[in-house]
């Protein structure tokens, strides 16, 4: 395949940037089991504390008279080269904080929206968001032992993705299972920048 | 009134009070960085073996040009200190306007994503795990 249009001058020394993919989905679905089970360490967590009307301040006077919230990522690394380090990002909960979910997506390269069958509904607000911002993403189902097996095409329906979008199985414990998640997505993100590129041209 | 200064005192040392507290005292009440915008997967690294002389920074800096002897992302610098990502900014703010560390933005910027080089990089790598 020829992809063209390289933007990293020839010759240069590498020099390490970060890129990031996203694991998202409901509660308890697994999003930080599949962030431990790809990454070189043991998931970190970290927080951004909001406060409602916290904007600007310089001082501390009424601080404490304040709401805040505090929403926290777990994350993963994983160091792809000596150039390149990939971040997984568990998303924080699917009904509020859109506007963190809008700065981790923003350069995202992809998104795993993970699904138990038992409680398929949970990922609608993800695959929402994920579509409307036209970020790449697959629907990994998480096989929970005693959970009722379904076909990936009974999924789809269900889900009532775009037929483009892939749909797996995966055992979010399991290193390979979800490497074969995170290539299976790559793949995808590919083929879609290929369609548009075509589309614009 | 003092009956109010008491209670309010006391909201200060409740359990409660420490993630807005502690988080503005690190920073001396700011709640933005003198400079950068530091995404979560900007990649740090310190320049210099430690803080040395100057002044003006305390422990959480030190801690962070520690932490950066290897480069590490403000997601990754905010989880190791136990700090809000909102913290950490402002510390790394005063670090860059000193030079003590180097900030690597991320590969994909709000005008693009990276080349497709970089998918299959990631792919490759993925492989090879």
């Amino acid at each position: 395949m020829d992809y063209g249009r390289s933007e990293r001058p020839a010759g240069a020394a590498p020099l390490p940037t970060a890129i990031k993919i996203l694991i998202a989905g409901g509660f308890g679905v697994g999003k930080t089991t599949m962030v431990g089970a790809v990454s070189e360490t043991r998931p970190l967590r970290t927080e951004e504390v909001l406060t409602e009307t916290g904007i600007g301040i310089d001082d501390l006077s009424g601080v404490e008279g304040k709401k805040t919230t505090t929403v926290a990522m777990d994350f993963g690394r994983i160091t792809i080269s000596d150039d390149l380090v990939l971040y997984l990002f568990g998303t924080p909960g699917q009904d509020r904080f859109w506007f963190v979910w809008d700065e981790l997506s923003l350069g995202a390269l992809g998104a795993v929206v993970l699904a138990d069958t038992r409680r398929l509904a949970d990922c609608f607000p993800s695959i929402d968001y994920f579509e409307e911002r036209g970020t790449p993403f697959v629907v990994a189902v998480n096989c929970f032992e005693g959970a009722r097996k379904y076909r990936l095409d009974e999924v789809q329906t269900a889900l009532n993705l775009d037929p483009g979008v892939p749909v797996v199985l995966c055992d979010a414990r399991q290193r390979e299972s979800a490497k074969e998640v995170l290539i299976t997505l790559l793949e995808h993100a590919m083929k879609l920048r290929e369609e548009r590129r075509r589309t614009a041209d | 009134m003092t009956g109010q200064a008491e209670s309010a005192e006391q909201e200060w040392v409740d359990d409660h009070a420490g993630p807005v507290v502690r988080p503005y005292a690190v920073t001396g009440g700011r709640a933005r960085p003198v400079t950068g915008t530091f995404d979560l997967i900007s990649l740090v690294t310190a320049t210099r073996p430690d803080v040395g002389a100057e002044s003006g920074l305390g422990p959480e800096h030190m801690a962070i040009v520690g932490l950066c002897q290897r480069m590490q992302s403000v997601a990754e610098i905010a989880a190791h200190l136990d700090l809000p990502v909102g913290t950490v900014r402002v510390l790394l703010g005063d670090l860059v306007a000193r030079h003590l560390v180097q900030v690597r933005e991320p590969r994909a910027t709000p005008a693009g994503l990276p080349d497709d080089s970089v998918f299959e990089a990631v792919i490759n790598g993925l492989r090879a795990l």
